[in-house]
């Protein structure tokens, strides 16, 4: 089918309205579809950047207005970036913190970073962190104890069975046994 | 390496069809997302402080070695006509929206096409590695490297709590997108490919065209990758997604099998015909080359055309796009003679001794 409109590229839009009973339907290319308000419909459903924008508008009625809300450092309202779904500058994190850290959750299923971290400037070849005079509490800090360790691993294996991810699951759920054996045998020695 | 290599060059390495599970993964790549402090994120620079952050990259460049794969030089896309940016987007070295910036923006990128980094899309840095096959760990590696290795030298806006920040937060923690290309013509043949999509989405596994958001999957390629990149670690990530890639390698061996088994005359017809207007066609789209171009890789892997080889598929499916086949002819075409010009290039790469590259 030809595009109704350019009449020279095939139909890739096609666009049915139902007005009070009467059915009027469109067929046009992408290229007219684009240049018409159809090119509003014929955007992908599913693109992420419309997705956020749902989740981003503040639902109807709850909480206050947030029109208002705006990054000190960089000017950009709370509505531009429900808009356009882009943060203007790292400030934005800390001006939006309370409304960005549940849309976190929601679009990332967290809201606590678990990856690397920068490596220092001129720490080229540098291959463990340098020891601050309080070694053992540096330890502690690098390392979390077994209590908070086990805690990261149970949440990690409960998301693990949410995602349906069952071979990590397994492998975690390993991890959580040996790390309770090791717990165990240590209070015993000590 | 330079602009005039870059754009002449054949395709990196990542093309060469080697690798784990070559047959069905064409590449895997990691790219990470990184801000610099102290700059407003891209969508808010001005054309003064977007010029401020490419010179901040050029010179944090200049110092950095990676080894064997040669210095990283930056390239300006504002430097470029129209039609180079393009063979860009079709080499994968930068995205269509970086293409069409108005701002300075710039891609460095290795001598081996391995690694490459764009400046001012859609985040301050974009790190890319690639590598042939199922690599993604190897990639992270080299990903990783690159990342230290900037980080020693430009300051990037990090978060204990939230990690790296970034411009949109479906990139926020990580900043990591990890994902392998795949080629799954069996599985589109037996019309599970779209299942597949809606599956995977419940995973937070995203299944799109090749060349990125939006887009179609010419030539039965697929890019498979992460959705999340908060809240796990990047190892996590590219363990996740590569025990998902696997799966699918699996399914879509095992579907090509069953084409080999149960409709051998079809199959055979089929990479016959495509094989045979590939090497005869005197205008061809480049709709039609990718399509035929798939079919054709799918009996080279069945070992049904010995006399080809997977990696000349491979190059030829990255060089059959239109701004490649302008480039290489050095002015615009009209699309009936781009079309005429492409066959051209498809009949007489087909048509050589298919020579390993590097070889006379």
């Amino acid at each position: 089918m030809l595009c109704q409109r350019c009449g020279e590229r095939s139909a890739t839009v096609h666009v049915t309205r139902i007005v009070n009973g009467v059915k009027t339907e469109l067929h046009l290319c992408h290229a007219c579809a684009e240049a018409s308000e159809v090119g509003l419909f014929a955007q992908s459903p599913f693109s992420i950047h419309n997705l956020l924008g749902g989740l981003l508008h503040p639902p109807a009625g709850g909480g206050r207005p947030q029109a208002e809300l705006r990054c000190p450092a960089c000017g950009t309202t709370y509505e531009e970036f429900a808009r356009t779904s882009f943060l203007g500058c790292e400030e934005c994190y800390t001006a939006f913190a309370p409304q960005l850290e549940p849309l976190l959750r929601r679009i990332q299923g967290a809201d606590r970073h678990r990856g690397k971290r920068p490596a220092a400037p001129g720490a080229r070849g540098r291959t463990t962190a340098s020891r601050p005079a309080d070694g053992a509490a540096a330890a502690r800090a690098e390392r979390p104890g077994a209590g908070e360790r086990l805690a990261e691993l149970r949440r990690q294996l409960d998301e693990a069975v949410r995602q349906e991810e069952y071979e990590r699951a397994a492998r975690l759920r390993d991890a959580i046994k040996a790390l309770e054996a090791e717990t165990r045998a240590g209070k015993g020695a000590g | 390496m330079s602009l005039e290599r870059l754009l002449r060059s054949e395709g990196g390495a990542w093309l060469t069809a080697s690798g784990p599970a070559a047959d069905v993964v064409v590449s895997s790549r990691i790219r990470l997302a990184r801000n610099l402090r102290r700059h407003p994120f891209p969508p808010r620079l001005t054309p003064a402080e977007a010029r401020r952050v490419v010179e901040e990259v050029r010179a944090a460049l200049g110092t950095l070695r990676l080894g064997p794969s040669g210095p990283l030089e930056l390239v300006e896309l504002q430097a470029l006509e129209p039609l180079e940016r393009q063979v860009l987007v079709e080499r994968h070295l930068v995205s269509p929206q970086h293409a069409a910036s108005e701002l300075p923006a710039a891609v460095a990128v290795d001598e081996t096409e391995s690694v490459s980094l764009m400046v001012n899309e859609e985040e301050h840095l974009r790190l890319q590695a690639l590598a042939p096959g199922l690599q993604l760990h190897a990639a992270w590696e080299e990903a990783d490297r690159l990342d230290d290795g900037l980080a020693e030298r430009l300051d990037f806006a990090y978060d204990e709590r939230l990690g790296y920040l970034t411009t949109c937060p479906t990139n926020t923690g990580t900043g990591m997108r990890a994902s392998a290309m795949m080629h799954l013509p069996a599985l589109v043949h037996s019309n599970q490919a779209g299942e597949l999509v809606s599956t995977l989405a419940r995973v937070g596994v995203v299944v799109r065209g090749i060349y990125g958001e939006g887009s179609k999957a010419h030539g039965n390629l697929f890019q498979v990758s992460n959705q999340i990149t908060l809240g796990r670690s990047e190892s996590e990530i590219v363990e996740s997604l590569e025990a998902v890639v696997r799966q699918l390698v699996e399914r879509e061996r095992g579907a090509r099998e069953l084409l080999y088994r149960e409709h051998r005359t079809e199959l055979q017809d089929r990479v016959g015909r495509a094989y045979g207007i590939l090497t005869h066609a005197y205008a061809i789209s480049s709709e039609e080359a990718l399509a035929l171009l798939s079919t054709l890789r799918l009996g080279v892997d069945l070992q049904l055309v010995p006399q080809v080889r997977p990696e000349v598929c491979n190059e030829l499916m990255m060089a059959v796009g239109a701004a490649s086949v302008q480039y290489r002819e050095g002015r615009l075409l009209e699309p009936a003679e781009r079309d005429v010009r492409r066959a051209a290039m498809i009949r007489e790469r087909l048509a050589s001794r298919q020579a390993p590259r590097g070889e006379a």
